[in-house]
């Protein structure tokens, strides 16, 4: 009687931690829109919203693939499974902010103008590699449904190892447009270098 | 139309009748005092006082395009020294120590020295010329400057046969935040060739509004020409060289294929982060949720003073002098 309690009063809380996690992981992951949108209304993005907006969503959306990155070293490095609990819900808030950095700069920056997106893809190789990025990641978040893992078996692992070269992608794209101050771009630099090393170094193993 | 107005292009509906620009005048004083409330409530952002002395309004040399605000114009800047983004230069713009100021004059002149900014200031009547401002980064503002023709200053050193240039510094001062750490190589550098040094459009500038330049600015004297990317008018000047060869400058060391010598507002040149041939123009009071949906203007050949400045560089291959 007295050890079950002791067993009760310490799963419990367990048992609670769990069923908040998930929720406190996403509004976590959602806390830099709120704070853009109530910046936006209380004009605290500056003389220049729309610059403003495109670098502060540019700069969330690579740290939250840089996050995404991290969950299955984490795992291995923990030696525990709850990191993958969360690895969708990441790489959707991901690719949430790759769109939204996307949707500001073609509608709001360019202003669906086809002709200067078109003059951006060609003449500016940082261009071309944020939108490579962008289009690797759109498959990836449609085939993210537990059904769509199902149905592809094998070639769903396949398909999402594209994830590895949409980061290099959104991380070169920083390195190249970044003016003057090149430190921000290049930890992410070596945040890839790690993560990938270490993907690496356990796949020869 | 005078035959100067004739030669430097400038239509008689582009000057604005006295009264008209007294009523503006009066708005003005009144977003400027809003602007005002703005920076107070700014932290670390220095509180400018108002210029001393009479201001001649140079309407010949000045556009008549809706003003950015004050408050625009004093929060949004780039300023290494102080911080890359753009609000690190009013964030810690008290750290910029402005008093005592000098302006060291040097090289190939007569009378070179060391100079108080009092002594610089003393013998030239305060202007107010409005002009466009158009950063490399491809938005624009419309600014009430307050200074003087270079010309004016460059007479005064009494430069030599062998001043073919002109090369500024601006001040390092260790303790900014921007100095500590090498994003450039300091002291940020900038050059005119003596022609364009000379021109009557190109300015000193020691106030805005007419209030004292504010320090994210570029106080207490900064240069101005208007016809070049922003990058080109140099902040809180310390050195002024007559020098025979083309002086380095700032970010053409950083970046040569990027930044050229001339660096004139050029929309056909194509320019590897940003398209030249639009700009988004920061007048008014931008930051409001209207100025998610505002459109881009396209930009000028010089800025728009090619009618003044392009004879300047006639029978020269502007792409590859860029």
């Amino acid at each position: 009687m007295a050890i079950n309690q002791a067993i009760l009063s310490r799963a419990q809380p367990l048992v609670h931690l769990k069923k908040i996690a998930k929720p406190a992981v996403f509004l976590l992951a959602l806390a830099p829109f709120i704070y853009l949108l109530q910046s936006l209304l209380t004009g605290g993005l500056g003389p220049n919203p729309i610059d403003s907006l495109t670098d502060s969503t540019g700069t969330i959306a690579i740290r939250m693939l840089m996050i995404s990155l991290a969950v299955t070293p984490l795992r291995h490095v923990l030696k525990q499974t709850w990191p993958l609990r969360f690895r969708r819900m990441l790489g959707l808030f991901a690719f949430f902010y790759v769109a939204l950095h996307v949707s500001i700069y073609t509608v709001l920056d360019q202003q669906l103008d086809i002709g200067s997106i078109w003059e951006d893809l060609a003449e500016r190789p940082y261009i071309l590699a944020g939108t490579t990025a962008f289009l690797l990641l759109v498959p990836l978040a449609f085939t993210s449904t537990r059904g769509m893992v199902r149905r592809l078996g094998k070639r769903w692992a396949l398909l999402h190892r594209a994830v590895y070269i949409a980061g290099a992608a959104a991380v070169v794209h920083y390195v190249w447009l970044a003016k003057g101050d090149l430190i921000e771009p290049y930890v992410y630099l070596g945040v890839l270098f790690l993560l990938y090393s270490y993907r690496l170094v356990r796949s020869l193993k | 139309m005078t035959d100067w107005m004739t030669l430097a292009g400038i239509r008689s509906s582009d000057i604005t009748p006295e009264d008209v620009f007294r009523k503006r005048r009066q708005l003005l004083k009144a977003s400027v005092a809003a602007g005002i409330g703005g920076v107070i409530a700014a932290p670390g952002a220095a509180l400018a006082n108002d210029l001393t002395g009479p201001i001649i309004k140079k309407a010949e040399f000045s556009t008549d395009e809706e003003l950015s605000s004050f408050k625009t114009i004093t929060t949004y800047n780039n300023f290494y020294e102080l911080g890359t983004d753009k609000g690190d230069p009013v964030r810690y713009a008290n750290r910029l120590k402005t008093e005592p100021w000098s302006v060291t004059i040097d090289g190939e002149c007569a009378n070179p020295g060391v100079f108080t900014l009092e002594d610089i200031l003393k013998p030239h009547a305060i202007e107010e010329r409005i002009y466009r401002m158009r950063c490399v980064e491809a938005w624009s503002m419309v600014i009430p400057w307050n200074g003087f023709s270079l010309a004016d200053l460059i007479k005064r050193a009494e430069p030599n046969s062998k001043a073919k240039y002109v090369a500024f510094e601006t001040v390092v001062q260790d303790d900014l935040p921007g100095v500590r750490r090498n994003v450039l190589e300091w002291p940020y550098r900038e050059g005119l060739r003596m022609d364009e040094a000379m021109h009557p459009l190109t300015m000193l500038a020691m106030g805005v509004y007419g209030q004292e330049m504010p320090n994210q600015n570029g106080a207490p004297i900064r240069l101005v020409v208007p016809w070049k990317y922003g990058y080109k008018s140099i902040k809180s000047v310390v050195r002024i060289s007559f020098v025979e060869e083309v002086p380095v400058t700032s970010w053409n060391m950083s970046a040569p294929q990027e930044y050229g010598f001339f660096s004139n507002v050029n929309p056909e040149r194509s320019h590897p982060r940003w398209s030249q041939a639009k700009e988004r123009r920061l007048s008014g009071d931008t930051g409001g949720l209207s100025s998610l949906f505002s459109s881009k203007q396209e930009t000028l050949y010089m800025n728009g003073y090619a009618d003044e400045v392009a004879s300047l560089y006639a029978g020269m291959d502007l792409e590859k002098f860029h």
